[in-house]
């Protein structure tokens, strides 16, 4: 096992790096004019896009230049490691800047992630068994509205329902502290009150998605020989179903899972407009419209690494659930 | 036929199951019974209902989907009468059954020997390792060697004779009273089949239960079969001891399944397949269900279902050709097949 989990990490370091290239090559060598011009602002000096040309390494051949690139990202700049630079626009450090708003997503993608996961697989479960009645059509029914509305609306209709107007419920904008990110460390009461309506907004699509795919797999499941053998035994049905069903049909949803949390990490870009949380995905989008490169490689950088190392825990997940990918 | 009491009587069994093309007859007033010490063969095609009837019993249809009617009688209890906890409390403990393709029916994710204790805890109050400590005697009871170590390894890493036999060991935990077999050695390779026949009838004799086995192979049959019973579209075709099934055999069906045989001294090219397929048994043929592909078909077949009646001679079958009719056709047929081996 130990083994195995290091063959991976190495496997992953390789994949990052060719991340790296592509990524490289698309933002630095692809567009046209010299990256220097647009570190130099409106009106660059020649002095300056020297500068930049020497500090860049842009004034010597390709291959030394992403040379230069990944030594400085490997052994880290003077702001530290990992070393991705400084920004276009504001000449802040990428690495200081995603540091910073790296939490802000990384807290809504994992209280989302919970709270999707928790509902989508109850409800699933709960379709499945109580197949073709109310509560199954009605669980359908939800998951339904949940893929198909659009994040964006319902996270404006969710704001404005549930803070701006509260109506029905007297006091339902305490619960809620509107739009905005308060970090941890103001209080956990203040920090949840802002979190609540972006994690469920975030989870509602997620949920539904979950909720129809978990519903198939215990289907499908259920129909298998080996639920019929714990039947013949004699298993009481919730045995059946909690026990030797649902761990079958959970496979999928820990290979999903995995990647959605992943992919999440720099495109969660909506809710965290809508909510003005101004994480990862908040700022990949302004740094692409800006053409600001180093802040758009660094996030894609944050995404490859939060891909690869979900893979590499899905696939340890994957072996403590299935003993056949264990031994082969 | 010995005189002790029947273990469990079937009685007027129908099966349907309600499907968007229509009803579907699977089984239609099927009546039998199976006593200690004696092993019921089920012989017939796919689709003639062995199966159904067997997870009937069992009380694993799905009866959202299925209709079932009649009576099956155990210990003096109907089964289908029995509420769905009493019936579970049946299952496993007084009646188990095996099935055909043992990797399937084994799962995937749990050790050999925890599928088996978990059988021994879903109807006895014992601690997880005294549950593993008999699931490590049953396995070694059914000839797994090194029996404590294999326990802990996945169906994976099982032989499929070995996943055979670990699920026999999983019917007998509770020793129960009737063993169904369901086609156990369909998907096994032949040097291993004999040996699981082996072991189930084995098991019959030591636990002085009554087995009932469900096969489409004679052969099987042959092999371990106290009775048989032959099943055509979900009816009994014939039923009776086995040793006058194989040599005074009744019904024309059961000739077309001893013709389709293949035994030691016929050849391929002397083998007779039945002609045709078994009839849809959403819409069965009026009549006697065999009739269209009978080469002996005449007047009333078509329209005149043959009840299953007993011969002069004991069995049961359901046909409509008369005693001497029958004994002419005999007499051509050995005939026929004398000149051919000759």
């Amino acid at each position: 096992m130990l083994i195995y989990i290091l063959r991976r990490l190495v496997w992953t370091a390789v994949v990052i790096l060719a991340v790296l290239f592509v990524t490289y090559v698309v933002f630095f060598e692809l567009p046209n004019g010299n990256p220097a011009l647009r570190f130099c602002g409106k009106e660059p000096t020649e002095q300056c896009i020297q500068q930049t040309d020497a500090r860049l390494h842009l004034n010597k051949p390709f291959y030394i230049e992403f040379g230069y690139f990944v030594k400085t990202f490997a052994l880290g700049d003077e702001n530290g490691w990992p070393g991705l630079g400084y920004s276009y626009g504001n000449y802040i450090s990428v690495r200081t800047e995603i540091i910073q708003r790296a939490p802000r997503s990384l807290w809504l993608i994992a209280g989302a992630a919970v709270i999707w996961l928790t509902t989508g697989v109850g409800i699933g479960v709960l379709s499945a068994v109580k197949r073709r009645t109310l509560a199954d059509r009605a669980a359908m029914g939800f998951a339904l509205v949940g893929i198909s509305a659009p994040v964006f609306w319902l996270g404006l209709m969710a704001l404005y329902v549930v803070w701006k107007e509260h109506f029905w419920i007297p006091g339902l904008n305490h619960l809620t502290g509107g739009s905005g990110y308060v970090p941890l460390s103001d209080g956990v009461d203040h920090f949840l009150a802002h979190m609540i309506l972006p994690w469920s907004v975030l989870a509602l699509l997620y949920a539904a998605i979950y909720a129809r795919l978990m519903r198939n797999n215990l289907l499908e499941t259920l129909g298998e020989d080996y639920i019929r053998t714990a039947r013949a035994k004699g298993l009481s049905e919730r045995q059946v179903i909690f026990k030797h069903a649902l761990r079958a049909s959970l496979i999928p949803i820990v290979t999903i899972f995995g990647l959605d949390i992943a992919l999440l990490v720099g495109t969660a870009i909506i809710t965290e407009s809508v909510f003005n949380l101004q994480g990862l995905g908040w700022l990949a989008y302004n740094a692409a419209i800006s053409q600001d490169l180093p802040t758009v490689l660094g996030v894609v950088l944050c995404t490859a690494c939060a891909v690869a190392i979900m893979n590499l825990v899905v696939d340890i997940l994957y072996a403590f659930l299935d003993p056949r990918v264990r031994y082969a | 036929m010995s005189s002790t009491a029947p273990l469990l009587e079937v009685r007027d069994l129908s099966v349907r199951f309600r499907t968007r093309d229509g009803v579907v007859q699977a089984v239609s007033n099927l009546s039998f019974m199976l006593r200690r010490g004696e092993t019921l063969g089920v012989v017939g095609e796919s689709g003639s209902g062995k199966s159904v009837t067997s997870l009937a019993i069992m009380g694993l249809l799905n009866r959202a989907h299925a209709d079932v009617e009649g009576e099956i009688f155990f210990e003096g209890k109907d089964l289908l009468k029995l509420p769905p906890d009493e019936l579970r409390k049946v299952r496993g403990q007084d009646i188990s059954m095996i099935f055909q393709d043992p990797f399937a029916c084994l799962h995937p994710m749990y050790r050999v020997g925890k599928q088996i204790a978990e059988a021994v805890r879903a109807h006895a109050d014992v601690s997880k390792s005294a549950a593993w400590d008999r699931a490590v005697e049953l396995l070694g009871a059914v000839g797994i060697p090194n029996a404590a170590v294999r326990a802990r390894d996945f169906p994976h890493q099982f032989s499929g004779g070995m996943r055979q036999r670990a699920m026999i060991a999983m019917a007998l935990v509770h020793n129960p009273d009737v063993l169904i077999a369901d086609e156990p050695t369909t998907a096994l390779d032949v040097t291993v089949q004999a040996q699981i026949l082996e072991l189930i009838d084995d098991v019959k004799r030591e636990f002085d239960i009554g087995v009932i086995l469900i096969t489409h192979d004679l052969g099987v049959i042959a092999e371990t079969a106290s009775h048989v019973m032959v099943m055509y579209a979900g009816r009994a075709m014939e039923h009776g001891p086995a040793h006058e099934i194989f040599t005074a055999a009744q019904h024309p069906y059961t000739w077309g399944l001893l013709e389709s045989m293949p035994t030691i001294e016929k050849r391929l090219e002397i083998l007779v397949p039945i002609e045709g397929s078994p009839p849809s048994l959403l819409n069965p043929p009026p009549g006697c269900p065999f009739h269209p592909r009978c080469k002996y078909r005449f007047e009333p077949c078509d329209n005149k279902r043959p009840p299953l009646a007993p011969i002069p001679d004991g069995h049961l079958d359901a046909c409509h050709l008369s005693a001497e009719r029958k004994r002419e056709i005999w007499r051509d047929r050995i005939a026929a097949e004398l000149g051919v081996t000759a």
